[in-house]
């Protein structure tokens, strides 16, 4: 009986302090006005985007900026948009450089702040296709500056066979390349499998590949149940399928450009394009923490880190289009924007920008449709 | 300096003549953190398996809820999983046990007592790696390459790998926690008394029926003291399985998977499975005497 007692108290305790720490900001206002520095800022970013010259001595947009403001920049790489909404709860971090996923559940969950755009100059050049966006600001009042987009390509061994150019390849059980798929392991690509659908079965009436209701979200899962017999691989680590790529044990699979430019380095014999039914891709956003420890360095970081040297660095070393309309004349390759369609509207009409769904349907059909937590039970049951 | 000695001799002083508050003192910084880290974040951790998910903001709420529970139990994709951890970690331990019976018998009773030290280091060498290096290097060996690239060590030495898959989870387990159960049955070697095995050639058994009926009795605690470490191990693993699994997922992968969603009630309901698993093992193999000589 005793020991129960304290148990009940410990539970109590417990409950405490989970309930302390679940209370959650309501969104503070943005910053006022920049101060100094305070020495140090601490960001979640993709792999690729905070590059000292540590990986390559010629890559590097972080030390010059550490010089000038006197802000240690240390990194926090996360491999996924879900890790990136966890480590934001945790508030130990002042800026994440967010997809379209993540965006949302940030700001409703007061995760990060406003952002005032008064305080960063270099925003004025930002490409306008890519201001005030769904996945950036909710009332026209902005939450992060645009970093810069990409699709989710297509990448392939060269050896393996004619290039490939369509999707297909990678659902249909009599792929050339089934056993060596490599697939990313992330609820969100439940979308890859509705782009291919809404090319192969349009009866089902899939408008927007992160707006499913019931019907057309089962049929995505049954086609990556169908899928699975064919996949080698499912990639979470971005090193795992560069090390599978360059091994020759996966000759096809969804990538970055940043795997594939890696992979390519280190001699593999792959190529990357985007299927002809579209893609998905990212759009991503650098946010602020609502909690930030260091906001005015955090500043100083979106500012920078959308300046056109910094982003063309970036955007080049990524392998993405560049958020920044001045990026386009700084790039090594002179050719880096026309290479990624950084200003080609066309290119980007297919490309579906990661999105959070919701159980509002974002095509504003009348029906309820999918949300995200269910996405992520049916990816969780599809792995299991 | 002198004084800092002083204190100390006084309070050992005091603590000698007052020994309840001697011990009291010596054990309360262990006892606060037996309660706070082990039995704190446990309970915690089995609280927060009730609490309902905010769902868009994949927040935890104090509301209750039932309903991660049910999930984790009755949904037969998770319940298939939790089958194969099981037999993941049991053929892990199987391995162990398999390879460090002979080996532990060899060096406790018939190695040179100068080869001896030698070789016990030499099998506990793995524990002296970090555990990526052990689990990336195993990955440079299963790694099976294709007609497009060159494979890994397998492969180019023997012409065949399995892969990444189970076989080489197993096989990557039972290779880091092969220590583990070593040292145990090993200890368990040292510990038979000689006179024994006189006293069983003396009756005339054979040195296969004394080890089967005289050593393997003996040995069943250390045994399953061993087994409780790779079996545990094993289980919860979930980094090794991403390294060299291939498309395997083992329980702590779905628990990673959840508490990244961010799901963290769901989370802590599977970790349930893991919890219950080794309260019944601890269980069966309290029976056979694991906890006696540890």
């Amino acid at each position: 009986m005793k020991s129960m007692r304290k148990l009940l108290a410990i539970s109590a305790i417990g409950v405490l302090i989970l309930s302390a720490c679940g209370g959650g900001d309501d969104g503070s206002g943005a910053l006022e006005e920049l101060g100094d520095g305070e020495g140090a800022v601490n960001v979640i970013a993709w792999a690729g985007y905070i590059e000292d010259g540590s990986t390559d001595p010629a890559v590097d947009w972080v030390t010059g900026f550490e010089a000038e403001t006197g802000c240690e920049v240390n990194a926090k790489y996360a491999n996924s948009s879900d890790e990136m909404v966890e480590l934001m709860q945790s508030g130990e971090y002042d800026a994440v450089s967010a997809s379209g996923d993540a965006t949302l559940r940030l700001i409703a969950g007061g995760d990060v702040a406003p952002v005032n755009l008064d305080l960063i100059p270099n925003y004025a050049d930002v490409f306008a296709d890519l201001k005030d966006k769904l996945w950036n600001s909710k009332d026209g009042v902005a939450y992060g500056v645009p970093h810069g987009r990409g699709a989710n390509v297509l990448v392939y061994n060269t050896e393996a066979g004619a290039a490939p150019d369509s999707i297909k390849a990678m659902f249909e059980a009599d792929s050339p390349y089934a056993g060596k798929i490599s697939v990313y392991d992330a609820p969100i690509y439940i979308a890859d499998a509705a782009v291919y659908l809404m090319a192969t079965q349009p009866d089902l009436g899939i408008t927007n590949p992160y707006s499913l209701d019931q019907t057309q979200f089962d049929a995505a899962i049954a086609a990556l149940e169908t899928q699975k017999s064919i996949v080698g691989q499912y990639w979470a680590l971005y090193t795992d399928q560069q090390a599978s790529l360059e091994a020759g044990s996966v000759t096809l699979g969804t990538s970055w450009q940043i795997i594939v430019n890696l992979a390519k380095g280190n001699a593999a014999k792959i190529e990357a394009t985007k299927p002809k039914e579209g893609a998905t891709g990212w759009s991503d956003t650098w946010m602020v923490s609502s909690k930030a420890k260091h906001p005015n360095c955090a500043y100083m970081w979106l500012n920078h880190i959308i300046s056109p040297q910094a982003n063309a660095g970036v955007a080049e070393w990524f392998g993405e289009a560049p958020s920044n309309a001045k990026s386009c004349d700084l790039t090594a390759d002179a050719n880096h924007c026309a290479n990624f369609h950084a200003t080609d509207a066309s290119y980007w009409g297919d490309v579906w920008y990661w999105t959070t769904p919701t159980a509002e349907c974002l095509d504003g059909r009348d029906v309820e449709c999918v949300p995200y937590t269910e996405w992520v039970n049916a990816w969780n049951k599809l792995r299991a | 300096m002198s004084s800092v000695a002083n204190t100390l001799r006084r309070s050992t002083r005091f603590a000698s003549k007052h020994p309840r508050v001697g011990l009291g003192i010596l054990l309360s910084g262990p006892l606060l953190w037996l309660l706070v880290v082990y039995v704190g974040s446990l309970a915690l951790l089995i609280i927060s398996a009730f609490f309902k998910l905010q769902e868009f903001t994949g927040k935890a709420t104090t509301e209750l809820t039932l309903s991660n529970l049910d999930e984790v139990a009755t949904e037969s994709a998770y319940l298939m999983m939790v089958l194969r951890s099981i037999g993941i970690a049991t053929a892990a331990t199987a391995i162990c046990f398999a390879l460090a019976l002979p080996v532990g018998f060899y060096i406790s009773k018939l190695a040179k007592s100068w080869a001896k030290r030698g070789l016990v280091v030499a099998m506990l060498l793995p524990l002296w790696a970090g555990y990526l290096v052990k689990a990336f290097a195993l990955r440079a060996v299963f790694e099976p390459g294709s007609e497009f690239g060159n494979g890994g060590f397998l492969k180019n030495t023997i012409g065949w790998s399995p892969g990444f898959g189970y076989l080489a989870v197993i096989i990557t387990l039972a290779y880091m926690w092969f220590p583990y159960m070593f040292l145990p049955i090993y200890t368990g070697f040292e510990r038979l008394p000689e006179s024994l095995l006189d006293a069983s050639s003396d009756l005339g058994a054979g040195s296969i029926r004394t080890f089967f009926s005289v050593m393997m009795p003996m040995l069943v605690p250390s045994i399953a003291a061993g087994s409780i470490f790779t079996f545990s191990l094993s289980l919860g693993d979930y980094i090794t399985v991403k390294i060299v699994g291939g498309t395997v997922q083992m329980v702590g992968n779905i628990i990673e998977r959840a508490l990244l969603a961010p799901n963290q009630p769901l989370a802590a309901a599977f970790t349930l499975w893991p919890i219950g698993i080794m309260v019944v093992y601890l269980g069966v193999m309290a029976r056979l005497g694991a906890f006696k000589n540890l």
